[in-house]
């Protein structure tokens, strides 16, 4: 394991509690989010793709096993370090937007940097800024339910992008939305991972949208089935199947994204 | 975050609720309102006293039978014209005495009729207390030593028996006796729903004759300056206690009466100030329950600002500031209130009201306490919430 990765879990378990009833939902996952990667979790229906997104975002503590975010290990820290540890190197993007209804586009994509003690006509600046960059730039004064599904998502990724963080945590982000307006959000995605070199780690659903990422790890019960990377992006968009490496075990290390097949549209 | 921007979220969330927030905030206002008007009445009453004991006179002792204190009945008294030869004595001047025997009885003028105090007295109570007489003249020492059947009325029996006529001159009965009256006081108003008007004085030997009896009920004795006042009082109280060894009597100052008085008004206004309390901590209670409200409503805004990076104290913070915003925010609302009320109350009734700055002060002073103490339970529970359980919270 790479000590410079932006997310490193090692043998991590996460185990609820459930009317005193024991659920393991993760057991045992070790992986490593290098910085820039682009990777597409997939699995199952209660395979625990959440619950690792929750651990991988400091939003949970597991229950065993060891958890580095940015560099920094999460055993032992309080709830206000690990806030302070999200807000400084995670960007979140939900299933459910999670906007706030009564609060202006530009606001909602500013509330991240307000805890950061971050005066208001920086944090205005540097939201106007995100939303230009996700291309809501005349859409600033709108309120959430005066904008499409798709630009509340838009204005999510503007919100998790403005704090520059190392990793972007997106858990299904175009599951509610249509395919069209779903496949330019990902667009949009790809298009920072590119372009502002930020990590992003995206569960989702969709084969199609799972094989356009560069690398690929799949759950089940818990664990980590498959840990792949994607050799030909293009080839994959038909046949999800046909062009992938298969070269990882639940416990293995993180693959490589080769360069082989880089192609870009 | 800073401290400037969690005042902005919360008022943003009041403001988001306007007809709760006002509810919420109207348990306060009533509180705080209840609190300002209640001890601007007593207060109020207090000054009033005070003004009306000081207005006797200066240098005042009232020598009574008994004791003086909050829970002795008025004791019958034994007194009589020789105790009063000896006060006179001590005191080295007649003009320095006051007498009273007191009687309630119905005055009568042709068809009018007023029941009223009726006092048996010396010529000297003007020059004892502060009592103007405006129009006619007050007793003489001859009508005393003659047992004249001459009469002062106070303003308001003058005005009930003869309207606007003047009554210097005229008849007046007084329990079936004919009297002539020789002056009116100038009136001296309305204290604690009392009329002070409402009295007749009559010349003690007089008195004596008509209601049958050597009594004399009470003696004032003015000391000519401060510093004797106390050595007076014990003289007089020795030399009574000498002439009636079984008996005791009392010697009080000004000084002591407005001492009790105080103490009973000043229980009162606490009893009413603690009654109004109650409303606040029913509205403080108000506050509480829409805060637990608030928090679970606002259960997935919470996770999404721990998910953004709000410390557990950031999201505390928050609801604290909105709870107090609530209580301040009523509680200007009440003092606004309550002074309006205390000042209308001042202004059209003869209710005394006198506004303080303390208890405006100390008015407000609670309402953000109370906030706070309310607060703190609601914005505990909203800090420790549990980020991804809040997220997930439909
Ligand atoms: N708070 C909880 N208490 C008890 N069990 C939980 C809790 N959260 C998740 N689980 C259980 O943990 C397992 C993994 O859940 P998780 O939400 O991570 O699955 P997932 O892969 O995200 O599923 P989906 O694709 O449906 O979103 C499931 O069996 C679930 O029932
Ligand atoms: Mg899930």
């Amino acid at each position: 394991m790479t000590s410079d990765a932006a997310i490193e879990a090692i043998d991590v378990a996460r185990t609820y509690a459930l009317d005193g009833v024991s659920v393991p939902a993760l057991r045992g996952v070790s992986l490593s989010i290098g910085h820039g990667e682009h990777v597409a979790l997939v699995g199952p229906s209660g395979s625990g793709k959440s619950t690792l997104m929750h651990l991988l975002g400091g939003l949970d503590q597991p229950t065993s096993g060891r958890l580095r975010i940015g560099g920094r290990d999460v055993a032992g820290l309080t709830a206000a370090e690990m806030a302070h540890l999200r807000n400084a190197t995670i960007g979140f993007v939900f299933q459910s937007f999670h906007l706030l209804s009564r609060t202006s586009a530009l606001d909602n994509v500013a509330l991240p940097l307000v805890y950061r003690g971050m005066g208001a006509r920086e944090r205005r600046e540097r939201a106007a800024q995100m939303l230009e960059r996700v291309g809501l730039g005349h859409r600033i004064g709108h309120r959430p339910n005066q904008l499409s599904g798709g630009e509340q998502q838009r204005v999510a990724i503007a919100r998790a992008l403005v704090t520059e963080p190392v990793v972007l945590l997106a858990d299904e982000p175009t599951g509610n939305l249509d395919q069209a307006t779903g496949a330019a959000v990902l667009e949009l995605l790809e298009q920072l991972n590119t372009a502002e070199g930020v990590a992003v780690v995206l569960v989702t659903h969709d084969r199609e949208v799972a094989a356009r990422a560069r690398r690929q790890i799949t759950m089940r019960d818990g664990r980590i089935v498959a840990d792949t990377a994607v050799v030909d992006r293009t080839a994959s968009a038909g046949a999800p199947d046909a062009a992938r490496a298969d070269h990882a075990g639940p416990a293995g290390g993180h693959g490589t994204p080769t360069d082989a097949g880089e192609d870009r549209r | 975050m800073r401290l400037a921007e969690a005042w902005r979220v919360a008022l943003d969330a009041l403001r988001a609720n306007r007809m709760r927030s006002g509810l919420t905030m109207l348990g306060m206002v009533i509180g705080v309102g209840a609190v300002v008007i209640l001890v601007a009445l007593g207060t109020g009453t207090k000054n009033e006293v005070q003004a009306q004991v000081e207005g006797l006179g200066s240098n005042l002792l009232l020598v009574v039978p008994g004791q003086v204190s909050l829970n002795a009945a008025p004791a019958v008294s034994r007194l009589d014209q020789s105790d009063l030869d000896a006060i006179i004595r001590i005191a080295g001047d007649r003009d320095r005495v006051a007498v009273s025997l007191t009687s309630g009885e119905n005055v009568r003028a042709g068809n009018e009729q007023v029941f009223t105090s009726l006092l048996g007295v010396l010529e000297t109570t003007p020059k004892v207390f502060l009592r103007d007489v405006r129009s006619g003249a007050y007793l003489t020492r001859t009508d005393v030593e003659t047992g004249r059947r001459v009469a002062v009325l106070g303003s308001s029996v003058a005005r009930t028996l003869f309207g606007e006529r003047d009554p210097v001159g005229q008849q007046v009965t007084i329990a079936g006796v004919r009297f002539r009256v020789i002056g009116v006081f100038a009136p001296l108003g309305q204290s604690l729903g009392v009329d002070r008007d409402n009295e007749v004085h009559i010349p003690l030997s007089t008195a004596q004759r008509l209601l049958a009896t050597k009594r004399v009920d009470a003696f004032a004795v003015k000391a000519p300056d401060a510093q004797t006042i106390d050595r007076l009082g014990r003289d007089i109280v020795a030399e009574l206690h000498r002439r009636h060894p079984d008996e005791e009597f009392s010697a009080v100052t000004q000084e002591q009466i407005l001492g009790v008085l105080g103490d009973i008004l000043g229980v009162l206004t606490a009893v009413l100030a603690a009654i109004a309390g109650i409303s606040l901590l029913v509205g403080g209670v108000g506050v509480s329950n829409i805060m637990l409200v608030s928090v679970r409503e606002r259960t997935r805004e919470i996770g999404l600002r721990m998910a953004l990076g709000a410390r557990p104290r950031d999201i505390g913070l928050q609801f604290l500031l909105e709870a107090v915003l609530l209580t301040t925010i009523g509680g200007l609302l009440g003092i606004a209130f309550g002074v309006g009320a205390s000042l209308a109350t001042a202004a059209l009734s003869p209710v005394p009201a006198a506004l303080t700055w303390w208890s405006i002060a100390l008015a407000f002073g609670v309402s953000c306490a109370v906030g706070i103490v309310f607060g703190v339970v609601p914005a505990q529970r909203a800090g420790r919430l549990d980020p991804v359980v809040a997220l997930r919270t439909e």
